[in-house]
Protein backbone atom coordinates (compact mmCIF):
# COMPACT_ATOMS: atom_id res chain seq x y z
CA UNK A 1 0.00 0.00 0.00
CA UNK A 2 0.82 3.53 -0.72
CA UNK A 3 0.68 4.92 3.02
CA UNK A 4 2.32 4.04 5.54
CA UNK A 5 1.59 3.83 8.65
CA UNK A 6 5.10 3.93 10.97
CA UNK A 7 4.62 3.80 14.81
CA UNK A 8 7.79 5.29 16.15
CA UNK A 9 9.77 8.58 14.88
CA UNK A 10 12.73 6.65 13.43
CA UNK A 11 10.51 4.42 11.04
CA UNK A 12 9.43 7.96 10.05
CA UNK A 13 12.38 8.84 9.30
CA UNK A 14 13.68 6.09 7.33
CA UNK A 15 10.18 6.22 5.67
CA UNK A 16 10.65 9.93 4.34
CA UNK A 17 14.06 8.97 3.60
CA UNK A 18 12.88 5.93 1.38
CA UNK A 19 10.16 8.32 0.14
CA UNK A 20 10.81 11.76 -0.48
CA UNK A 21 8.15 12.54 -2.65
CA UNK A 22 5.79 11.20 0.25
CA UNK A 23 3.23 13.26 1.66
CA UNK A 24 3.10 13.43 5.99
CA UNK A 25 -0.18 13.39 6.94
CA UNK A 26 -0.94 14.47 10.97
CA UNK A 27 -4.62 15.85 11.48
CA UNK A 28 -5.65 16.13 7.57
CA UNK A 29 -7.56 18.88 8.09
CA UNK A 30 -5.35 21.07 5.68
CA UNK A 31 -3.69 18.62 3.28
CA UNK A 32 -7.17 16.85 2.65
CA UNK A 33 -8.92 20.23 1.48
CA UNK A 34 -5.67 19.87 -1.18
CA UNK A 35 -6.66 16.48 -2.18
CA UNK A 36 -10.18 16.89 -2.39
CA UNK A 37 -10.42 19.87 -4.44
CA UNK A 38 -8.15 17.88 -6.62
CA UNK A 39 -5.19 20.53 -6.13
CA UNK A 40 -2.57 18.00 -4.82
CA UNK A 41 -1.68 14.67 -6.42
CA UNK A 42 -1.29 11.76 -3.67
CA UNK A 43 2.38 9.80 -5.07
CA UNK A 44 2.35 7.99 -1.58
CA UNK A 45 1.45 9.38 2.19
CA UNK A 46 3.48 9.08 5.76
CA UNK A 47 0.41 8.77 8.10
CA UNK A 48 1.44 9.77 11.13
CA UNK A 49 -1.45 8.83 13.31
CA UNK A 50 0.04 5.64 14.71
CA UNK A 51 3.22 7.31 16.31
CA UNK A 52 2.59 7.13 20.23
CA UNK A 53 5.53 9.28 20.84
CA UNK A 54 4.59 12.17 18.74
CA UNK A 55 0.88 12.16 20.44
CA UNK A 56 2.95 12.17 24.57
CA UNK A 57 3.25 15.64 26.50
CA UNK A 58 5.26 15.77 29.48
CA UNK A 59 6.62 18.11 32.05
CA UNK A 60 10.59 18.40 32.51
CA UNK A 61 11.39 20.73 34.71
CA UNK A 62 10.26 24.68 33.99
CA UNK A 63 9.34 23.35 30.88
CA UNK A 64 6.54 21.02 28.62
CA UNK A 65 7.68 19.40 25.50
CA UNK A 66 4.47 18.89 23.81
CA UNK A 67 4.35 16.11 20.81
CA UNK A 68 3.81 17.35 17.38
CA UNK A 69 1.19 14.61 17.39
CA UNK A 70 -0.65 16.26 20.27
CA UNK A 71 -4.18 17.66 19.08
CA UNK A 72 -6.14 20.94 20.18
CA UNK A 73 -8.80 18.88 22.23
CA UNK A 74 -5.64 17.71 24.13
CA UNK A 75 -4.35 21.28 24.26
CA UNK A 76 -7.75 21.99 25.86
CA UNK A 77 -7.47 19.35 28.45
CA UNK A 78 -6.72 20.56 32.01
CA UNK A 79 -3.66 19.45 32.89
CA UNK A 80 -1.48 21.25 29.70
CA UNK A 81 -4.23 23.87 29.19
CA UNK A 82 -3.11 24.99 33.51
CA UNK A 83 0.90 24.77 31.93
CA UNK A 84 0.56 26.32 28.81
CA UNK A 85 -3.40 28.65 29.37
CA UNK A 86 -2.09 30.27 26.05
CA UNK A 87 -1.43 27.44 23.48
CA UNK A 88 -5.21 25.95 25.13
CA UNK A 89 -6.50 29.58 24.40
CA UNK A 90 -5.49 29.22 21.10
CA UNK A 91 -6.72 25.72 20.55
CA UNK A 92 -10.28 26.41 22.06
CA UNK A 93 -10.35 29.45 18.45
CA UNK A 94 -9.93 26.64 16.42
CA UNK A 95 -12.38 25.45 13.68
CA UNK A 96 -14.71 23.38 15.02
CA UNK A 97 -14.99 20.10 17.80
CA UNK A 98 -14.59 18.17 14.79
CA UNK A 99 -11.57 19.86 13.34
CA UNK A 100 -10.09 19.85 17.22
CA UNK A 101 -10.81 16.53 17.36
CA UNK A 102 -7.50 15.95 14.69
CA UNK A 103 -5.58 18.86 13.93
CA UNK A 104 -2.71 19.10 15.81
CA UNK A 105 0.08 21.18 17.36
CA UNK A 106 2.73 19.70 14.45
CA UNK A 107 0.41 20.06 11.68
CA UNK A 108 0.22 23.84 12.54
CA UNK A 109 4.23 23.89 12.53
CA UNK A 110 4.17 22.04 9.48
CA UNK A 111 1.43 24.01 7.44
CA UNK A 112 2.55 27.23 9.03
CA UNK A 113 0.05 29.38 7.78
CA UNK A 114 0.62 33.27 8.86
CA UNK A 115 -3.04 32.45 10.26
CA UNK A 116 -2.01 29.11 12.38
CA UNK A 117 -3.49 29.91 15.96
CA UNK A 118 -0.85 28.01 17.79
CA UNK A 119 1.81 30.18 15.81
CA UNK A 120 1.34 33.27 17.64
CA UNK A 121 1.06 31.44 21.31
CA UNK A 122 4.46 29.91 20.36
CA UNK A 123 6.29 33.35 19.39
CA UNK A 124 5.43 34.64 22.58
CA UNK A 125 6.45 31.59 24.76
CA UNK A 126 10.00 31.95 22.77
CA UNK A 127 9.16 28.52 21.97
CA UNK A 128 11.80 25.82 20.08
CA UNK A 129 10.72 23.38 17.17
CA UNK A 130 12.05 19.75 17.84
CA UNK A 131 12.88 17.95 14.58
CA UNK A 132 14.23 14.50 14.04
CA UNK A 133 15.73 13.76 10.79
CA UNK A 134 18.42 10.68 9.12
CA UNK A 135 20.79 13.42 10.57
CA UNK A 136 19.46 13.06 14.29
CA UNK A 137 17.52 15.38 16.23
CA UNK A 138 17.74 18.95 16.01
CA UNK A 139 16.01 22.02 17.34
CA UNK A 140 14.85 25.02 15.85
CA UNK A 141 13.68 28.46 17.88
CA UNK A 142 10.35 28.72 16.45
CA UNK A 143 11.41 31.82 14.35
CA UNK A 144 13.67 30.39 12.90
CA UNK A 145 11.63 27.52 11.97
CA UNK A 146 9.35 29.56 9.96
CA UNK A 147 10.58 31.56 6.98
CA UNK A 148 7.71 32.22 5.01
CA UNK A 149 4.06 31.95 4.11
CA UNK A 150 3.35 28.29 4.66
CA UNK A 151 7.42 27.82 4.22
CA UNK A 152 9.22 26.50 6.97
CA UNK A 153 12.68 24.90 7.69
CA UNK A 154 11.72 21.70 7.95
CA UNK A 155 14.25 19.23 5.74
CA UNK A 156 13.02 16.77 3.28
CA UNK A 157 13.44 13.68 5.37
CA UNK A 158 12.55 15.55 8.60
CA UNK A 159 9.44 15.51 11.02
CA UNK A 160 8.40 17.82 13.41
CA UNK A 161 8.77 15.62 16.89
CA UNK A 162 7.78 18.29 19.50
CA UNK A 163 7.19 21.63 20.67
CA UNK A 164 9.36 22.91 24.10
CA UNK A 165 7.86 25.56 26.07
CA UNK A 166 7.98 27.17 29.70
CA UNK A 167 5.47 26.56 31.92
CA UNK A 168 3.29 29.64 32.55
CA UNK A 169 4.63 31.77 35.55
CA UNK A 170 1.76 34.28 34.56
CA UNK A 171 -1.17 35.37 32.99
CA UNK A 172 -1.47 34.26 28.99
CA UNK A 173 -3.98 35.43 26.04
CA UNK A 174 -4.86 34.30 22.53
CA UNK A 175 -7.39 36.87 20.90
CA UNK A 176 -8.32 36.48 17.27
CA UNK A 177 -10.43 38.86 14.89
CA UNK A 178 -12.72 36.81 12.68
CA UNK A 179 -16.29 36.32 11.10
CA UNK A 180 -17.65 34.38 13.52
CA UNK A 181 -16.44 32.38 17.07
CA UNK A 182 -16.39 29.07 15.13
CA UNK A 183 -14.50 27.99 11.88
CA UNK A 184 -12.63 30.81 11.71
CA UNK A 185 -9.43 31.50 10.08
CA UNK A 186 -8.11 34.32 11.63
CA UNK A 187 -8.32 37.83 10.08
CA UNK A 188 -5.29 38.93 12.77
CA UNK A 189 -4.80 37.77 16.29
CA UNK A 190 -3.04 38.50 19.27
CA UNK A 191 -1.07 36.21 21.90
CA UNK A 192 0.60 38.00 25.25
CA UNK A 193 2.48 35.73 27.42
CA UNK A 194 3.34 37.42 31.22
CA UNK A 195 6.54 35.79 32.43
CA UNK A 196 6.86 37.10 35.86
CA UNK A 197 10.07 34.69 36.96
CA UNK A 198 12.01 36.55 34.40
CA UNK A 199 9.87 40.21 34.00
CA UNK A 200 8.84 39.16 30.49
CA UNK A 201 6.03 40.09 28.36
CA UNK A 202 6.35 38.31 25.46
CA UNK A 203 3.93 38.91 21.95
CA UNK A 204 3.18 37.45 18.64
CA UNK A 205 1.05 37.92 16.32
CA UNK A 206 -0.58 36.33 13.60
CA UNK A 207 -1.90 36.71 10.20
CA UNK A 208 -0.46 40.54 9.80
CA UNK A 209 2.84 39.75 8.16
CA UNK A 210 4.25 36.54 5.92
CA UNK A 211 4.84 34.79 9.19
CA UNK A 212 3.60 35.04 13.26
CA UNK A 213 6.06 37.78 14.18
CA UNK A 214 7.11 39.30 17.67
CA UNK A 215 7.28 42.94 18.54
CA UNK A 216 9.92 43.39 20.71
CA UNK A 217 9.64 47.38 20.87
CA UNK A 218 6.10 46.39 22.24
CA UNK A 219 7.26 43.88 24.86
CA UNK A 220 10.14 45.71 25.96
CA UNK A 221 7.90 48.87 26.74
CA UNK A 222 5.24 46.26 28.32
CA UNK A 223 8.11 44.92 30.14
CA UNK A 224 8.67 48.40 31.89
CA UNK A 225 5.22 49.56 32.42
CA UNK A 226 4.58 46.73 34.47
CA UNK A 227 5.02 46.98 38.21
CA UNK A 228 6.19 43.90 39.02
CA UNK A 229 5.83 43.26 42.56
CA UNK A 230 1.64 42.75 41.75
CA UNK A 231 1.80 42.01 38.69
CA UNK A 232 -0.51 44.92 37.31
CA UNK A 233 0.21 48.41 35.10
CA UNK A 234 1.56 51.51 36.82
CA UNK A 235 -0.72 53.30 34.59
CA UNK A 236 -3.70 51.54 32.90
CA UNK A 237 -3.07 54.06 29.96
CA UNK A 238 0.13 52.63 28.83
CA UNK A 239 -2.11 49.78 27.34
CA UNK A 240 -3.44 51.49 23.98
CA UNK A 241 0.42 52.83 23.71
CA UNK A 242 1.07 49.21 23.61
CA UNK A 243 -1.27 48.36 21.04
CA UNK A 244 0.47 51.32 18.99
CA UNK A 245 3.69 49.57 19.44
CA UNK A 246 2.09 46.01 18.75
CA UNK A 247 0.67 47.22 15.25
CA UNK A 248 3.85 49.07 14.61
CA UNK A 249 5.52 45.96 14.29
CA UNK A 250 3.55 44.75 11.45
CA UNK A 251 3.30 43.97 7.56
CA UNK A 252 -0.21 42.92 6.74
CA UNK A 253 -1.83 42.72 3.54
CA UNK A 254 -4.92 43.33 1.95
CA UNK A 255 -6.48 39.97 0.89
CA UNK A 256 -9.75 38.55 0.38
CA UNK A 257 -10.31 38.03 3.89
CA UNK A 258 -9.57 42.03 5.20
CA UNK A 259 -7.33 44.92 4.15
CA UNK A 260 -3.72 46.06 5.70
CA UNK A 261 -5.77 48.68 7.61
CA UNK A 262 -8.20 46.82 9.21
CA UNK A 263 -5.76 44.61 10.25
CA UNK A 264 -3.61 46.82 11.97
CA UNK A 265 -6.28 48.43 13.76
CA UNK A 266 -7.69 44.84 14.98
CA UNK A 267 -3.99 43.73 16.37
CA UNK A 268 -3.78 47.33 18.33
CA UNK A 269 -7.35 46.90 19.63
CA UNK A 270 -6.43 42.98 20.71
CA UNK A 271 -3.03 43.82 22.07
CA UNK A 272 -4.52 46.26 23.99
CA UNK A 273 -6.98 44.18 25.65
CA UNK A 274 -4.79 41.52 25.92
CA UNK A 275 -2.57 43.25 28.18
CA UNK A 276 -5.44 45.24 30.42
CA UNK A 277 -6.62 42.08 31.18
CA UNK A 278 -3.59 40.22 31.65
CA UNK A 279 -2.23 42.79 34.24
CA UNK A 280 -5.00 44.52 35.11
CA UNK A 281 -5.80 43.85 38.59
CA UNK A 282 -2.91 43.84 41.43
CA UNK A 283 -1.42 39.69 41.73
CA UNK A 284 0.93 37.88 44.21
CA UNK A 285 4.46 37.56 42.77
CA UNK A 286 4.42 33.91 40.68
CA UNK A 287 0.51 33.36 41.22
CA UNK A 288 -0.61 32.04 37.98
CA UNK A 289 -3.77 33.70 36.58
CA UNK A 290 -6.81 31.08 35.41
CA UNK B 1 -4.68 2.61 -7.11
CA UNK B 2 -3.92 1.63 -3.60
CA UNK B 3 -3.79 -2.01 -2.16
CA UNK B 4 -6.60 -3.55 -1.03
CA UNK B 5 -7.53 -2.47 3.07
CA UNK B 6 -10.07 -3.29 5.48
CA UNK B 7 -11.52 -0.68 7.70
CA UNK B 8 -13.97 -1.15 10.75
CA UNK B 9 -16.87 0.38 10.13
CA UNK B 10 -20.09 0.02 12.80
CA UNK B 11 -18.68 -3.22 13.76
CA UNK B 12 -18.15 -4.99 11.05
CA UNK B 13 -14.87 -5.61 8.77
CA UNK B 14 -15.21 -4.05 5.00
CA UNK B 15 -12.76 -4.50 2.39
CA UNK B 16 -11.83 -1.54 -0.10
CA UNK B 17 -10.59 -2.88 -3.18
CA UNK B 18 -9.16 -0.90 -6.04
CA UNK B 19 -9.64 2.09 -4.40
CA UNK B 20 -7.27 5.80 -5.55
CA UNK B 21 -5.06 6.87 -2.96
CA UNK B 22 -6.50 9.66 -2.17
CA UNK B 23 -9.73 9.00 -1.63
CA UNK B 24 -11.18 10.03 1.55
CA UNK B 25 -12.87 8.27 4.23
CA UNK B 26 -16.34 10.00 3.36
CA UNK B 27 -16.04 8.76 -0.66
CA UNK B 28 -15.10 5.14 0.70
CA UNK B 29 -18.38 5.40 2.24
CA UNK B 30 -21.07 6.85 0.55
CA UNK B 31 -19.40 5.32 -2.69
CA UNK B 32 -17.97 1.86 -2.08
CA UNK B 33 -19.50 0.47 1.49
CA UNK B 34 -22.91 1.05 0.50
CA UNK B 35 -23.32 3.70 3.40
CA UNK B 36 -24.88 7.16 2.35
CA UNK B 37 -25.95 8.40 5.44
CA UNK B 38 -23.01 10.61 6.40
CA UNK B 39 -23.20 13.34 3.55
CA UNK B 40 -21.12 15.25 1.17
CA UNK B 41 -21.10 18.64 1.43
CA UNK B 42 -18.65 20.95 1.58
CA UNK B 43 -15.58 18.66 0.90
CA UNK B 44 -13.17 20.74 3.24
CA UNK B 45 -14.32 20.17 7.21
CA UNK B 46 -17.02 23.55 6.81
CA UNK B 47 -19.95 21.95 6.92
CA UNK B 48 -19.77 18.81 9.40
CA UNK B 49 -22.58 17.01 7.21
CA UNK B 50 -20.34 14.31 6.82
CA UNK B 51 -19.41 14.01 10.74
CA UNK B 52 -18.78 9.96 11.89
CA UNK B 53 -16.62 8.92 14.64
CA UNK B 54 -13.18 7.50 14.34
CA UNK B 55 -11.98 5.27 17.97
CA UNK B 56 -14.63 7.44 19.96
CA UNK B 57 -13.48 11.38 18.23
CA UNK B 58 -16.34 13.29 16.07
CA UNK B 59 -14.52 13.92 12.67
CA UNK B 60 -15.47 15.49 9.47
CA UNK B 61 -15.20 11.82 7.34
CA UNK B 62 -14.20 14.15 4.09
CA UNK B 63 -10.66 15.02 6.24
CA UNK B 64 -9.98 11.61 6.35
CA UNK B 65 -7.69 9.52 4.26
CA UNK B 66 -9.48 6.69 4.01
CA UNK B 67 -6.68 4.41 4.02
CA UNK B 68 -5.36 6.26 6.84
CA UNK B 69 -7.72 4.82 8.89
CA UNK B 70 -7.04 0.71 8.93
CA UNK B 71 -7.09 -0.09 12.41
CA UNK B 72 -9.48 2.36 13.91
CA UNK B 73 -12.91 2.29 14.77
CA UNK B 74 -15.49 4.07 12.57
CA UNK B 75 -19.10 4.70 13.50
CA UNK B 76 -21.22 6.12 11.05
CA UNK B 77 -24.75 7.52 11.56
CA UNK B 78 -26.01 4.36 10.03
CA UNK B 79 -24.26 2.29 12.86
CA UNK B 80 -26.08 4.38 15.72
CA UNK B 81 -28.99 2.24 15.45
CA UNK B 82 -29.02 -1.72 16.07
CA UNK B 83 -31.94 -1.98 13.34
CA UNK B 84 -32.22 -0.26 10.50
CA UNK B 85 -35.65 2.09 10.84
CA UNK B 86 -35.55 2.58 14.68
CA UNK B 87 -34.58 5.84 16.00
CA UNK B 88 -31.70 6.62 18.60
CA UNK B 89 -33.07 8.79 21.26
CA UNK B 90 -31.37 12.00 19.71
CA UNK B 91 -32.96 11.08 16.21
CA UNK B 92 -36.52 10.95 17.93
CA UNK B 93 -35.93 14.42 20.23
CA UNK B 94 -34.91 15.56 16.23
CA UNK B 95 -38.47 14.64 14.72
CA UNK B 96 -40.32 15.47 17.83
CA UNK B 97 -39.26 18.81 18.06
CA UNK B 98 -39.14 19.88 14.45
CA UNK B 99 -35.33 20.20 14.21
CA UNK B 100 -35.37 18.17 10.69
CA UNK B 101 -36.18 20.43 7.70
CA UNK B 102 -34.39 19.25 3.97
CA UNK B 103 -31.92 16.22 6.27
CA UNK B 104 -28.65 17.19 4.87
CA UNK B 105 -27.15 17.98 7.65
CA UNK B 106 -29.08 15.83 10.22
CA UNK B 107 -26.91 12.85 9.74
CA UNK B 108 -23.77 15.03 10.80
CA UNK B 109 -26.10 16.41 13.57
CA UNK B 110 -27.29 13.65 15.35
CA UNK B 111 -23.90 12.61 15.49
CA UNK B 112 -22.26 15.45 16.67
CA UNK B 113 -25.27 15.46 19.58
CA UNK B 114 -24.06 12.18 20.44
CA UNK B 115 -20.90 12.94 20.93
CA UNK B 116 -21.52 15.90 23.86
CA UNK B 117 -23.96 13.97 25.48
CA UNK B 118 -21.75 11.07 25.65
CA UNK B 119 -19.20 13.46 27.19
CA UNK B 120 -21.11 16.34 28.49
CA UNK B 121 -25.02 14.26 30.21
CA UNK B 122 -26.17 18.27 31.43
CA UNK B 123 -24.77 20.38 29.01
CA UNK B 124 -25.92 24.45 29.27
CA UNK B 125 -26.79 26.41 26.15
CA UNK B 126 -23.04 27.46 25.43
CA UNK B 127 -22.04 23.52 25.06
CA UNK B 128 -25.00 22.75 23.01
CA UNK B 129 -23.86 25.86 20.45
CA UNK B 130 -20.04 25.19 20.84
CA UNK B 131 -20.42 21.40 20.09
CA UNK B 132 -23.04 22.24 17.09
CA UNK B 133 -20.96 25.16 16.18
CA UNK B 134 -19.12 22.65 13.20
CA UNK B 135 -22.66 21.84 11.60
CA UNK B 136 -24.13 24.22 9.03
CA UNK B 137 -27.85 23.99 8.66
CA UNK B 138 -29.37 26.34 6.24
CA UNK B 139 -33.03 25.79 7.16
CA UNK B 140 -33.78 26.11 10.72
CA UNK B 141 -31.83 28.38 12.17
CA UNK B 142 -30.70 26.05 15.22
CA UNK B 143 -33.34 27.24 17.31
CA UNK B 144 -35.56 23.59 16.69
CA UNK B 145 -31.93 21.63 17.09
CA UNK B 146 -31.18 23.43 20.30
CA UNK B 147 -34.67 22.87 21.54
CA UNK B 148 -33.69 18.83 20.01
CA UNK B 149 -31.12 18.35 22.49
CA UNK B 150 -32.47 19.95 25.36
CA UNK B 151 -35.47 17.46 24.92
CA UNK B 152 -33.07 14.85 24.68
CA UNK B 153 -31.12 15.44 27.73
CA UNK B 154 -34.93 15.96 29.22
CA UNK B 155 -35.38 12.37 27.90
CA UNK B 156 -32.54 10.68 29.45
CA UNK B 157 -32.66 12.27 32.82
CA UNK B 158 -36.00 10.97 33.68
CA UNK B 159 -34.71 7.50 32.26
CA UNK B 160 -31.90 7.88 34.76
CA UNK B 161 -34.34 9.34 37.42
CA UNK B 162 -37.08 6.49 36.99
CA UNK B 163 -33.87 3.73 36.54
CA UNK B 164 -35.65 2.05 33.41
CA UNK B 165 -33.38 1.30 30.61
CA UNK B 166 -34.14 2.74 27.59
Amino acid sequence: MDVLLPTTIDEVVTARAERPEAMLLAGGTDLMVAVNAGLRAVPSVVALRAVDDLRAWARQGDEVVVGAGVTYRRLLGPELAALVPGLAEAARTVGSPQIRSVGTLGGNLGTASPAGDALPVLVALGATVELAGPDGARSLPLTAFVTGPKRTALGAAEVVTAVRVPVASGAQQYRKVGVRNAMVIAVASVALVVDTAHRRIGVGLGSVGPVPLPAPEASAFAAEAVDWSTGSLVELSAARRFGELVAAATSPIDDHRSTAAYRRLAVAVLAERCLRTACAAPRAPGEVAA
Amino acid sequence: MSDPYVLTVNGAERRVDDAWLGESLLYVLRERLGLPGSKTGCEQGECGSCSVAVDGELVCACLVLAASAVGTTITTVEGLQPERGDFTDVQRAFVDEGAVQCGFCTPGLVMAVHDLLDRTPEPSDLDIREAISGNLCRCTGYGRVVAAVEAAVAVRRGVAASGVAP
